[in-house]
């Protein structure tokens, strides 16, 4: 009987030690980590978006946490120990099959675009394997005041009627625009110089530098298709109603390129492009990308689709850059 | 006291013996239930990763997890662990009420909780603990009286010693109360110190639950079928004592480059190289054990059974350690690799080790063998659907961690992983298949009839044993 009790008894003594040692006093330190600075709690309605992307299981493919490696830069700077102050439960993640939605708000900021993809990611992405979330919408004969409906492709667009979010749709894309890394104070300040430097995927941006006569066609697509493709899609045509063609856009056929340069840095919201008005918000580049390879996408746009606007050299788009807003 | 295993009478036919045999029975069909289930939403997944229009991966996925751990994982080995518990100890089981309980309580929360999850009850996407925490809590009241019962067993035994078995299946049981308390509790689970919580619960589970319990499996079955000692007694109490105080260290390694403090990572890799001592020194042992008798292993399908589960519990926890590197996890970690892993060591390691018992242990139990093309057809087909699908996503796990370290646009990964992905869906198509005839095996061995009727027979598995 005594054996027993050694082995039973001694055994779980000794990992009761190392839980407590490896789990709880851990959990405590940690627990108490204060936030960082810009790190704030959510909203009540961006609170209730979390507990929606809980329920749905986003985070079994999506993370929340950029570490402190290369192929991390596309989403955003190292995580911080401050940064998830108020997210309990944690949503860190372990699998990476979508990309890291940390600051996806800031990559993607557009609100018609976010609930185009959550209806059916594949109306955006025609690659993604997300699985298509309409039971979070209804149809509806007309939209009510207030509300505006989902501007889906029409492959994707019920026959009659129109598509419009429901309140854990609303919730939903409210959280997930609130994902936004504050950026950390005094350091890699994004609007300062050292940003152009850095490439978001990965590559010295000098390499990629585009002479006259001629640029790194592939990278260039490359950078377009991780940057500009979710809206301007592959096919340089846009989502009608949605977002803008660059096949054919004046501005990017223009043999002056200063208006496509100055959008790309700044973004752009409410423009008119073929009679169209989109009031969808472009987010600005020039916080995320340098001038290298701002150039390459501005000449791979350029010199797509049909397109022959005049290609574009780093030192224009630096220029542009300094002039500012 | 400790070859005494292999000598004992499994014949007897007395109220005890059937009693021990109703329990055992009714735990392994049961599990057998859960993992037609939990496999079944598994390939669905699989599919999903070609048709991604239907159904929704995120509701799908905890299930899958969950059930295969808590409904078919832990019930299989609970039914063995009575069994050897009783055997190995020469005594009745404490009580036969107190394994109806657990089993009830087992079932009902694995049903609570799969309800739970589809209708999107999920606590907080932690996983492996993601059923809602009343939930969890029957699940811990069914470990605690199975390590009653167990203890209670154990302590009635007519032999001196307490054979090496039950150490690790009592220890395995008693530890997953501690870490399902620790699990549930939340005042140290605030924004990083759950984070931190979550890297020692995620890996606990399955390395103080799973692992001693299916090594308790291994140190009784793999004797048993070879009629002979485990190769050296001293080596299975040095792996128990060097698995209790590394295992728990190594939680860390699935955060590795994550805001945990640095030396939290450093400890978790230093001692997920340590791990390669009860690791090596247990795999070692079995081998010894089965080593000079390979020619038996076409005879025994249950041998079979052990020695892939061996492999498996080898190249799986190997491979463990490996991953816990900083520079290989730059490549593998959240990639489809980690995901070939866990299916390496729960299905190739654990499930193998459950079916092993089962094959050798259940038969003695009944007296009912299942037919040899049933066993035959269920080994191929798993081992050589867990090859496809273990391979696929290593290598396609490989590729995506190069992708993004190759910067090249995202999607690209999600594109490249396409052909891979079917591969799974093939390996996991056979894996199910073979359980569907594990489930007719199992039919066979306990409620319906089997294919010779009686333990004389022993031109099959188990007359050596007997």
């Amino acid at each position: 009987m005594s054996k027993l009790i050694l082995i039973a008894g001694g055994s779980t003594l000794v990992y009761l030690v190392l839980a407590v040692l490896m789990g709880v006093l851990p959990g405590i330190k940690l627990s108490n980590t204060p936030p960082g600075p810009g790190v704030n709690p959510l909203t009540v309605l961006q609170a209730q978006g979390r507990a929606v992307y809980v329920a749905s299981g986003c985070s079994y493919c999506h993370t929340q946490q950029v570490r402190p490696l290369d192929q991390d830069k596309a989403f955003g700077r190292p995580s911080a120990p401050g940064d998830f102050a108020y997210q309990t439960p944690e949503l860190l993640g372990s699998e990476r099959t979508g990309p890291d939605l940390t600051n996806v708000g800031k990559r993607q900021p557009s609100v018609v675009w976010q609930y185009i993809h959550l209806y059916n990611p594949r109306a955006v992405v025609p690659q993604s394997i997300m699985p298509p979330f309409d039971w979070m919408f209804q149809v509806v004969d007309s939209a009510p005041p207030g509300v505006t409906p989902v501007a889906l492709p029409k492959v994707y667009a019920p026959t009659h009627g129109v598509v419009v979010p429901r309140h854990d749709a609303q919730a939903l894309v409210a959280y997930v625009l609130a994902l936004k890394q504050p950026p950390f104070p005094g350091g890699a300040d994004e609007s300062s110089a050292s940003i152009r430097g850095a490439s978001p995927t990965g590559a010295p941006a000098s390499a990629a530098a585009p002479r006259a006569g001629g640029y790194d066609a592939a990278k260039g697509q490359a950078l377009f298709t991780a940057t500009c493709a979710a809206c301007h899609q592959a096919t340089g045509e846009g989502l009608p109603g949605a977002f803008p063609p660059l096949k054919g856009n004046p501005a990017v056929n223009d043999a002056d390129p200063t208006l496509h340069i100055h959008v790309v840095l700044h973004g752009l919201q409410g423009t008119n492009v073929g009679g169209i008005v989109y009031p969808s918000p472009m987010p600005p580049f020039g916080t995320t990308l340098s001038d290298a390879d701002i150039a390459n996408i501005i000449n791979y746009e350029r010199s797509s689709w049909g397109n022959h606007g005049a290609s574009v050299t780093l030192e224009q788009v630096a220029a542009e850059r300094a002039k500012g807003n | 006291m400790r070859m005494d295993v292999t000598a004992q009478q499994s014949g007897l036919i007395n109220s005890d013996d059937r009693t021990l045999a109703s329990v055992f029975c009714a735990y392994t069909v049961t599990a057998t239930f859960w993992l037609l289930f939990a496999t079944a939403v598994g390939v669905l997944m699989a599919y999903k990763f070609g048709a991604p229009d239907y159904l929704t991966f995120g509701r799908l996925r905890p299930i899958h997890t969950n059930d295969t751990f808590y409904g078919w994982a832990s019930v299989a080995l609970v039914g063995l662990a009575y069994y050897v518990a009783a055997r190995s100890s020469r005594a009745p089981l404490y009580s036969a009420k107190l394994a109806w309980i657990g089993l009830v309580l087992f079932n009902l929360a694995a049903v609570a909780g799969t309800i739970a999850l589809d209708l999107g009850f999920n606590d907080g996407n932690l996983e492996y603990r993601e059923w809602p925490w009343p939930i969890r809590l029957i699940f811990l009241a069914a470990l605690i009286v199975t390590a009653w019962n167990l203890i209670g067993t154990v302590a009635r035994r007519s032999t001196k010693d307490i054979y090496l078995s039950n150490w690790y299946t009592i220890g395995g049981v008693l530890w997953t109360c501690i870490i399902a308390v620790v699990a549930i509790l939340p005042w140290y689970q605030y924004g990083l110190g759950q984070v931190s919580v979550s890297g020692f619960y995620m890996h606990n589970a399955v390395g103080m639950s799973f692992t001693p319990l299916a090594l308790g499996i291994f140190y009784y079955a793999l004797p048993k079928v070879l009629s002979r000692p485990i190769y050296s007694y001293s080596l299975g109490v040095f792996a128990f004592w060097t698995n209790l105080v590394f295992y728990p260290l190594i939680g860390a390694h699935h955060f590795l480059f994550s805001p945990l403090p640095w030396f939290l990572q450093t400890t978790a890799i230093v001692f997920s190289v340590a791990m390669l001592v009860p690791v090596w020194g247990g795999s070692a042992n079995f081998l010894l054990t089965m080593h000079g008798r390979w020619h038996g292993m076409a005879q025994s399908v249950p041998l079979m059974f052990i020695f892939v589960g061996v492999i498996g519990y080898l190249v799986g926890s190997t491979q463990g350690t490996f991953e816990a590197f900083r520079s290989l996890q730059q490549v593998w970690h959240f990639t489809n690799f980690t995901v070939g892993h866990s299916h390496l060591t729960m299905y190739g390691f654990v499930t193998f080790a459950i079916w092993g018992g089962v094959y050798a242990l259940l038969p003695l139990a009944t007296g009912k063998q299942p037919h040899s093309l049933g066993l035959t057809l269920h080994f191929w087909m798993a081992l050589v659907g867990s090859f496809i699908y273990v391979i696929s996503l290593s290598v396609g796990g490989t590729i995506q961690g190069l992708d993004w370290i190759h910067g090249v646009p995202f999607i690209q990964s999600v594109a490249d992983m396409q052909s891979y992905w079917v591969w799974r869906g093939v390996g996991g198509s056979l894996m199910w298949l073979s359980h569907v005839v594990f489930a007719w095996n199992v039919w066979c061995m306990s409620y319906g009839v089997g294919a010779k009727a009686s333990l004389d027979d022993s031109s099959s598995t188990e007359g050596a044993g007997a």
